[in-house]
């Protein structure tokens, strides 16, 4: 005789759900000096830490995802590297003048290319991606607390960043439907807008 | 109608409770060293990192680069640490961690077509010397050969899973992914390369 799967015992949603926040790691910290770039945890949050960085790198998978291949992964991959370029800058201790104004104008550039689904060369856009990816790395670079893992911190500083990307590329995805195109360039608007807050704020 | 417990049951909760088969720390087995060596490996992204990008080149490249890849990789990596254990003279070097990162990620990243000689040649390379710092380290630590055996068996099996995955991937999308971790790897190779400015 078959069972009447209708009587099978569920886990109800809030069960579920309390459960992942008992579970939830974040609060079992128990030896980490915050604040530190003690691993791979501090890595991590680094690049979230900062809605300017945020933003901007949440654009470059936005934009990627509107120009479609090669660039959806071209742009991506541009942006680590360069970026780690700059964070080495900056971890070098080399001067870079105008950090806050060159994350502030990526932010107003690129919000601006997603708001205008700006289709540009694949070279100028990945130039372009570069070009503001070194002001980023170097803030992030210069800020960096000593510490001793740097190997784990980097770890989780580039896995954060390529999430971020992945995470606009993601979003990105809506831009097949007509309702989604309208709702990236929304977003796009949003990101310079957000931008030109920040230029604001670096020259106040 | 009660159910009774069947004898195979009874039998196996004795075998469950017999204490002599918990060796929880394996003191009396003499695998401790072998197990210290499989989670130094899987633990110490120094090794763990370029072991891997290695295998996404190799994969890269086809099955029998792979093959090649993999067994060059091991091998060399057991002879230098072989070599390590022997004459430690060194047994820490960030500039090969980073050389290593920057190298292979770059070439994962641009998708080299390298033919299967030089990849081959990139893992002895590789193995050997990545090889020679970890038995230099467990010569100072006292692990012996054991340990050295535990990093090279888990070595294999990782290097052969992710090539082996590589091989296996048809989707351009997917094929995209391998090179973006291999930009990721070069990342992480410049910020390493920064904080060693740092730290002098």
């Amino acid at each position: 005789m078959r069972k009447d799967s209708s009587a099978r015992p569920r886990v109800p949603g809030l069960t579920a759900l309390t459960l992942a926040a008992a579970l939830w790691p974040a609060v079992a910290w128990a030896h980490v000096e915050q604040g530190r770039a003690e691993g791979f945890l501090a890595g991590l949050h680094h690049p979230i830490s900062g809605l300017d960085h945020v933003l901007a790198m949440v654009a470059v998978g936005l934009w990627g995802a509107q120009l479609g291949a090669p660039a959806v992964w071209l742009l991506p991959v541009t942006f680590p590297m360069v970026m780690a370029f700059g964070g080495m800058l900056g971890l070098m201790g080399v001067p870079l003048p105008g950090v806050e104004a060159g994350v502030a104008l990526s932010g107003i550039l690129l919000g601006t290319a997603v708001l205008a689904e700006w289709r540009p060369p694949l070279r100028s856009a990945a130039a372009i991606v570069g070009f503001f990816a070194i002001f980023h790395g170097h803030a992030h670079g210069s800020e960096l607390p000593a510490g001793a893992s740097g190997l784990l911190y980097s770890i989780g500083f580039v896995t954060a960043t390529g999430t971020l990307h992945a995470v606009g590329i993601g979003i990105g995805v809506i831009h097949r439907w007509g309702w989604g195109r309208v709702a990236l360039r929304v977003a796009g608007a949003i990101v310079a807008a957000a931008g030109a807050c920040f230029l604001w704020r670096a020259f106040a | 109608m009660k159910a009774r417990p069947s004898c195979a049951a009874l039998g196996g909760l004795a075998i469950l409770l017999l204490p002599s088969t918990a060796h929880a720390h394996l003191v009396n087995t003499g695998l401790g060293p072998f197990y210290d060596g499989v989670s130094h490996f899987a633990l110490t992204p120094e090794d763990l990192l370029p072991a891997l990008a290695m295998a996404l080149l190799a994969g890269q490249r086809g099955s029998r680069t792979g093959r090649l890849a993999l067994f060059a990789l091991a091998g060399a990596w057991l002879a230098g640490g072989l070599a390590g254990l022997a004459l430690p003279t060194i047994s820490s070097a960030t500039a090969l961690t980073t050389v290593s990162f920057l190298a292979l990620g770059g070439l994962v990243a641009a998708d080299a077509r390298l033919r299967p000689e030089w990849v081959t040649g990139l893992a002895l390379v590789l193995g050997f010397l990545h090889g020679y710092l970890n038995g230099a380290a467990m010569s100072q630590a006292k692990l012996g050969a054991l340990g050295l055996v535990g990093i090279v068996s888990t070595l294999f099996v990782v290097v052969a899973l992710a090539a082996a995955f590589v091989v296996s991937l048809r989707v351009p999308w997917a094929r995209v992914a391998v090179r973006v971790a291999g930009s990721w790897i070069v990342a992480i190779g410049l910020l390493l390369l920064g904080w060693s400015f740092r730290a002098a």
